[in-house]
């Protein structure tokens, strides 16, 4: 392969996970603009997302599904990983944040660790249930593979790059999800109000805004994206595991911090970002220093420009 | 009192374990302006958000239209058409100004007379149309204040709570601003007005109360409060 080649074909690669990245950083940056919550269980709510899609893919049998069958499957386990986690991280605001509204925002971040050990366990007693597609459950904690149910063909036959449908399935997936947001924040009536909720919460509740119900939706459309998301990430990467969500909630974390924590243009450019920071890492130098690069831009970027790239720290004239 | 709009009965309510209204009673009828005067941190603000249950009271009781509100929901409290200018104004600042208007009408769907309303809030405050799409963070402080009414009024108020709109803002909108509140009354609508200029506010209102450290001090129609040694003295810097 030729310098070039290689150099694209990882930009595709970063790419495709960027855009994986981003859709994790919409839940995060959402979250935190509306309450200020760095809502660590995210990536752990996104793990369950993939256990739940691989548990649907096994118990319907997916794999033995013919190409339009499949077609379905994919369109399935991406409805019903997105309204679980949706409803999963709905349920951690009304269960666990929700009481604390008016509590330090210390006692709340606690609070989102806990949730995060929580579900993390779940997902440790997930790998654990005996079906095939978790191996008999011999071994809970051990990552499991994820059937490659998308054909892995060159869609440009011989041609000096390798894009598979797996790449297009994610650009088919979080594109027009991304607009959709973008619109509904802008021009709906529930985005008016998150945002309002967002600005100033006494005020929103003073002009008849329902503030708890409207941090409800806001944690379940964080975590609908986040549950696309894990279908997507599975189906791209063919291995899921109980930690999974660490890493891909730092990575996204870190993308989101990036791009400007609040802002959503900054989620998906800081979540571009670090996708392909990662790929060009594992290609020019080695897997293993990829994580520190990822970390070391989070500490740089809280050191010299907290507010992100797309960020603002402008102060409002009052 | 059966013609009152609003009352307050002996109304207690605090933060944490104090304390911040000692028993507030008060009521304002339909058409009024009632002004409730008071020196900083007598409880003028705490008795609105109380009586807009965003602050929970603790004792007490607020009847408007005859019917306790006390323990419903914020939105409930504006839905029956009790609203409140918020002290600070407290528009949103990353919003343009007409999608501020449009909040006002959040728990409204009957889009003909919210256009209609928006035409009137236009009218009065034509600034609010010249500027309608600039963000509302990026208005002077009394284009906010004119906002933050514009915003109420999107909620169609049968009675507005407005505190201290005269707040740091340039007297000539002060006037500006007063003389709206007296053409909304003359249209109908009921008042209560929170204010530590106490002369303007009397100026404009009724009748008015005297806050004094969490309870009522004494109240009277503002003819006879402006005239009264003890505010004289304490209010009026006399």
């Amino acid at each position: 392969m030729l310098d070039y080649q290689v150099f694209l074909q990882q930009l595709i690669t970063g790419l495709s996970n960027g855009m994986i990245i981003a859709l994790i950083a919409i839940g995060y940056t959402m979250v935190y603009g509306i309450i200020e919550l760095i809502n660590f269980a995210h990536g752990d709510v996104f793990m369950l997302g993939a256990f739940l899609a691989l548990t649907l893919l096994g118990a319907l049998g997916m794999e033995a599904w013919g190409p339009t069958g499949q077609v379905f499957g994919v369109l399935l386990m991406l409805i019903g990983s997105a309204v679980f986690c949706g409803g999963l991280n709905w349920s951690l605001d009304r269960l666990a944040y929700r009481a604390l509204r008016k509590s330090s925002k210390l006692s709340l971040l606690v609070s989102a660790i806990g949730c995060s050990f929580v579900c993390m366990n779940l997902g440790l007693f997930w790998g654990g249930v005996p079906m095939k597609v978790f191996a008999d459950g011999n071994s809970a904690a051990a990552p499991k593979d994820f059937p490659a149910i998308i054909p892995q063909i060159n869609l440009l036959g011989d041609g000096f790059l390798r894009i598979t449908p797996a790449d297009l399935l994610v650009f088919a997936v979080t594109i027009p999800l991304m607009v959709a947001l973008t619109f509904m924040v802008k021009r709906t009536r529930l985005g008016r109000a998150m945002r309002a909720v967002a600005q100033d919460p006494t005020a929103a509740s003073l002009m008849g805004i329902p503030v708890d119900r409207v941090i409800g939706a806001t944690f379940f459309i964080g975590g609908a994206l986040g549950g696309f998301a894990s279908v997507i990430y599975s189906l791209y990467n063919n291995t899921i595991g109980f930690q999974m969500g660490t890493r891909a909630g730092l990575d996204a974390f870190t993308a989101a911090v990036l791009g400007g924590i609040g802002s959503l243009p900054g989620a998906v450019l800081g979540g571009l970002t670090i996708g392909c920071v990662r790929s060009m890492s594992d290609q020019y130098l080695e897997t293993r220093w990829t994580n520190t690069i990822v970390f070391c831009i989070l500490v740089l970027i809280l050191i010299f420009r907290p507010s992100g790239l797309l960020g603002s720290n402008r102060r409002e004239k009052v | 009192m059966s013609e009152s709009l609003l009352e307050v009965r002996e109304l207690h309510a605090g933060y944490g374990s104090i304390e911040v209204l000692r028993g507030i009673s008060l009521h304002v009828a339909a058409g009024e302006i009632v002004s409730l005067i008071g020196s900083n941190g007598a409880g003028k603000s705490t008795t609105l958000m109380s009586i807009s249950q965003v602050v929970e009271p603790w004792r007490g009781d607020v009847r408007f239209r005859g019917e306790s509100i006390i323990g419903l929901r914020p939105d409930e409290v504006i839905r029956r058409g009790l609203v409140q200018v918020p002290e600070g104004r407290r528009v949103f600042p990353r919003m343009t100004v007409l999608e501020n208007l449009t909040i006002g009408a959040f728990l409204r769907d009957d889009a003909a007379e919210i256009a209609q309303d928006l035409h009137k809030v236009y009218e009065l405050f034509s600034v609010l149309k010249d500027r309608s799409s600039q963000y509302a963070g990026t208005l002077s402080g009394g284009e906010q204040q004119m906002l933050a009414i514009g915003r109420a009024l999107m909620s169609k108020p049968r009675l507005l709570m407005m505190d201290e709109p005269s707040m740091g803002i340039a007297p000539i909108l002060v006037t500006r601003i007063f003389s709206a509140i007296r053409q909304l009354n003359s249209e109908g609508l009921t008042v209560l007005l929170v204010e530590q200029n106490a002369r303007a506010a009397l100026g404009l209102s009724t009748r008015g109360y005297v806050l004094e450290t969490g309870s009522v001090g004494f109240g009277g129609p503002s003819s006879e409060l402006l005239s009264d040694p003890r505010i004289r003295s304490a209010y009026l810097g006399e």
